[in-house]
């Protein structure tokens, strides 16, 4: 049958190619480490009855001992929160000015937004190595300006970070906002003014909570991908830039432990799971709103 | 009254040409059969045990509010929708088992569903190049159905380079291209203004009497029903309330729900006492003249009855009228100048309004009868219906 | 006619200004004659000499794109068929699954993507290379095409599909004839994301590749980790230049195609 086929397809593809990795990872897990190809044991090899027997919670009871993980977890998760905050501080107005743009400008201004969104993630954050290094071009500008005598140590540290992820994405903060406040209906500020409000009090009682959905989206849209950043850690922070993704990364590379990178794995999609559910509830509202 | 009109010309056609009523005949055998139909979606009930018989050549209008079931009943005999319990008979045969792509039964939809991305000739054509057909018969074939709806200058160009009256007759083209025995039109003028309408109704009707094709119409539009249709069914909530010729619906409706959807009507209530042949005099308000209506229905002595009459069968006058069969004296409440008609808004001892309809049959004419004046209002014991419910 | 307001100006300008600096810098120096890329030593075109001449980076550019090209039309192909079974099937068995996992993928961070499909290749024995790249980028790029596509299906107008099947054409006819057609520009705007997404893939590119299959952005990464080079810069640029040709053309011709709509719909008024 025609319509079997058409749905068996994509979820046969799917479900083996992300549902049984995902569970692999739960497995490997629970597993122990061993001087073996693959570097775990025990494997589906050992028989049904000894893999489930081998398995066992080991793994993250490491994860609590060691607060390496701990200290991660907690700094990835201020990183994300902070650099969300800072990248809607900056999209905000960006999202309002476009949207309060003369007509025939908007379509141009929308385009200057997504150009950067499909240029290489990996250049983008790599141009900012030359910019902020010891004697990169922002130091060069500062020290010929005259506001500082000694160049500003800033790559390699968290700051660096945070402009990182402001940097690459702001895009996903304006798109969802500007769509909010382009909907908006301008008589309404006209309506509010009239009723006797001042600009900034009908800028705080009309726009921001029309905008909210947008907002709610588009911190989402930043934070989530934030939070499991490895590229940008890697190449702004230092090494005292304890991100998830990276300590992951670097466990899984470096240290080989595979079981103990999938555990830190399934901790971080347990995090995650908060706020892509109330995602997903934000975005299920709006497209009701829409109705 | 547009509606009025409407029923006028009908009439007048229906006298011209031979009368076209096989309803009437207990020979003719139906087109279209629905036999005990219900159809449920989840718990909901849209069609609710629905038998009807639609014959051949007929202009069929399904009529009712929205959600009463009438678009469910076209898209069952498209095939986009299955039927609960029961069953549809076309030329005597189940069509269940057909699929949409099988069945000489073709659609014009609400939104006309024209492809966007091919022209008018292509769209007009998409059906016969489904069928196989070889190139030359097609040609001839849309050149046939752009000539039948004056659409010879536009056959190049997209739909959306045409107008919304031009893309209505496209959609009417293509879907009457594989000549169907049976052509469902989904509110097909619901997209056009009133003025568009209007001369596309008799366009519908010339068409339709041209080639000779069924249609069956959903439409809300009871003006619309009225004017194409050769047979009415007034629908609500999964049920035919009424099957009938225009007229018939209109002066003989069953019921004081199709009264009242079709036209304008005043409905007085009260209780019956009959009163020789098929006459019954009518107690509606105490201390109160009974008002006289006749009736080839029969009520019993105390039954409760509604009489239903139209506001143009209905006088006003300042004095009060001699040797009438009904009259009662009334207070002008509001007066509606519609142009070529005015609407009074008479209010009874008992608090009832009254509409009464009179023509302005001159320019400029005084008549005399303005607000909160004391009036008199009457009517014939032949003006009204008496209807049980 | 709205006027912007001092504050919107200073906004826009300052917030373009973070966006674009820092790629218009790379851009300047990747001109620059002197090997430290700080220091301004005059205009030469050497390191794009350099980058031709550069064997690994050729190889590499030439893996990454037979891996977008193919994995992007694969995710074109199976994210539209998802699209079109989440929007027009309603409920079936396993539904709920279905559609999580066309958006989890979405909201994976790539780490734990990459770490659950190594784990699957090296449990199935798959030898590490293009095919395997190709898989991964499969899987989360037709999740992308998915949602663009089926956003488009959601205000597709049924009745086109329902007209198609009354005038005779089956299910797959009706689709091929009049859906896909109506669809393609999603489906084509689907197809160059999954492309662009595989073109930047590092992070699952890193756990999926073998030695034998290094892709540009993970030849990239080597070499940026040691710091700025000119061929970096050089490569940016190259790579910046060809997005942003693509991005201006393709706006481009969708606002010369709305003039022309708004144009026929003009006319169209006029014509009645």
């Amino acid at each position: 049958m025609r319509k079997f086929a058409l749905i068996a397809v994509p979820y046969a593809w799917l479900l083996a190619l992300f549902l049984i990795p995902f569970l692999i990872v739960f497995k490997v897990s629970l597993s122990d480490t061993a001087l073996a190809i693959p570097p775990y044991t025990p494997t589906l090899k050992d028989g049904f009855g000894a893999l489930i027997d081998g398995l066992d919670l080991e793994n993250f009871w490491f994860l609590t001992t060691d607060d390496l993980y701990y200290k991660a977890y907690l700094s990835s998760l201020q990183i994300a929160l902070l650099s969300t905050f800072l990248t809607l501080l900056v999209g905000y107005p960006m999202a309002y000015g476009m949207a309060r743009a003369p007509e025939e400008w908007r379509a141009t201004l929308m385009m200057l937004v997504i150009l950067p969104f499909w240029t290489s993630f990996l250049i983008r954050v790599y141009a900012w190595v030359g910019i902020l290094s010891n004697e990169g071009l922002l130091n060069q500008l500062l020290l010929w300006v005259g506001v500082i005598n000694e160049p500003l140590t800033i790559l390699n540290t968290n700051t660096a970070v945070y402009i990182g992820i402001v940097y690459t994405y702001l895009p996903f903060m304006i798109l969802p906002i500007y769509a909010a406040l382009d909907r908006m209906d301008d008589s309404l500020i006209e309506a509010a003014e009239d009723l006797g409000c001042s600009r900034l009090t009908a800028f705080w009682l009309v726009t921001v909570p029309l905008s909210k959905n947008g907002i709610v989206a588009g911190c989402f849209l930043v934070f989530i991908p934030a939070l499991g950043e490895f590229v940008i850690p890697s190449l702004l922070g230092g090494s005292g830039t304890l991100m998830i993704g990276k300590v992951l990364f670097e466990e899984f590379f470096n240290n080989r432990d595979w079981p103990v990178a999938s555990a830190v794995a399934v901790i971080l999609l347990l995090i995650l799971i908060v706020p892509i559910v109330l995602f997903q509830r934000n975005q299920q509202k709006q497209a009701e709103a829409e109705q | 009254m547009p509606l009025l009109d409407a029923l006028d010309l009908k009439e007048q056609s229906n006298v011209s040409s031979p009368v076209f009523a096989p309803w009437d005949d207990p020979n003719e055998k139906p087109l279209i059969r629905f036999e005990n139909v219900t159809k449920r979606f989840g718990t909901f009930t849209a069609i609710d045990d629905l038998t009807i018989d639609i014959y051949a050549q007929e202009f069929f209008a399904l009529l009712g509010p929205s959600g009463c079931g009438k678009t469910t009943m076209m898209r069952m005999l498209a095939g986009f929708e299955t039927v609960t319990e029961g069953r549809i008979l076309l030329s005597g045969s189940d069509i269940a088992q057909v699929a949409p792509n099988q069945r000489a039964v073709n659609m014009m939809f609400q939104s006309y569903a024209l492809f966007p991305h091919l022209s008018v000739w292509d769209n007009i054509a998409f059906g016969l190049r489904r069928d196989k057909m070889p190139k030359d018969q097609i040609e001839a074939r849309v050149a046939e159905m752009l000539k039948l709806t004056r659409l010879e200058k536009f056959a190049r160009r997209k739909p959306h380079q045409i107008s919304g009256g031009q893309r209505q007759r496209v959609a009417l083209a293509r879907s009457l291209a594989k000549a169907p025995k049976l052509l469902l039109l989904d509110e097909p003028l619901g997209a056009l203004d009133k003025k568009l309408r209007q001369e596309t109704q008799f366009e519908l009707m010339d068409i339709q009497e041209g080639t000779g094709t069924t249609f069956v119409i959903v439409t809300h539009d009871q003006e619309e029903a009225m004017t194409v249709a050769s047979r009415v069914a007034v629908m609500d909530e999964g049920r035919i309330i009424q099957v009938a010729t225009p007229a018939n619906i209109y002066e003989t409706p069953n019921s004081v729900y199709v009264a009242d959807f079709i036209g304008d009507v005043n409905i007085i209530s009260g209780t019956t006492k009959p009163a020789g042949a098929d006459r019954y005099h009518i107690d509606w308000a105490p201390n109160q003249a009974p008002i006289v209506a006749t009736s080839q229905n029969s009520f019993s002595e105390g039954q409760t009855c509604h009489l239903a009459i139209r506001p143009e069968k209905i006088t006003i006058a300042k004095d009060k009228p001699e040797d009438t069969e009904n009259a009662v004296q009334g207070k002008v409440l509001d007066i509606a100048y519609l142009g070529n008609l005015s609407t009074y808004h008479v209010e009874l001892p008992g608090g009832q309004v009254i509409k009464a309809q009179t023509a302005n049959t001159r320019r400029i004419s005084n008549r005399g009868i303005t607000w909160e004046d004391p009036v008199w209002i009457r009517w014939n014991a032949t003006a009204g219906v008496l209807l049980e419910q | 006619m709205k006027r912007l307001s001092a504050f919107n100006i200073t906004a826009l300008t300052l917030g373009f200004a973070f966006l674009y600096l820092p790629m218009i810098l790379l851009v300047i120096y990747s001109f620059n004659a002197s090997k430290l890329v700080t220091v301004w030593a005059g205009f030469s075109t050497q390191w794009y000499g350099e980058l031709l001449r550069d064997e690994a980076f050729l190889d590499a550019a030439w893996v990454t794109l037979q891996v977008a090209v193919i994995s992007s039309t694969i995710a074109t192909v199976l994210g539209t068929m998802a699209a079109y079974v989440l929007v027009n099937f309603g409920r079936f068995f396993g539904r709920t699954l279905f559609s999580g996992m066309i958006y989890a993928p979405l909201v994976m961070p790539e780490v734990i993507t990459g770490l659950s499909l190594l784990l699957l290749f090296i449990g199935i024995g798959l030898d590490r290379g293009i095919l395997t790249i190709v898989l991964a980028h499969t899987t989360f790029s037709m999740c992308y095409v998915s949602v663009v596509v089926s956003s488009r299906l959601i205000s597709f107008d049924r009745a086109l599909e329902e007209a198609a099947l009354d005038l005779g054409c089956n299910r797959f006819d009706a689709f091929r004839l009049v859906t896909l057609p109506i669809i393609a520009p999603a489906v084509i705007s689907g197809w160059l994301l999954a492309f662009t997404l595989s073109l930047d893939d590092l992070v699952i590119a890193s756990f999926v590749a073998g030695p034998s299959s290094t892709t540009l952005p993970i030849k990239i990464w080597s070499a940026v980790r040691l710091g700025v080079t000119p061929e970096i810069n050089a490569l940016s640029t190259i790579m910046i230049a060809v997005v942003t040709v693509g991005v201006i053309t393709a706006s481009l011709i969708s606002k010369r195609n709305a003039v022309a709509a708004q144009r026929d719909a003009q006319a169209a008024e006029r014509a009645e």
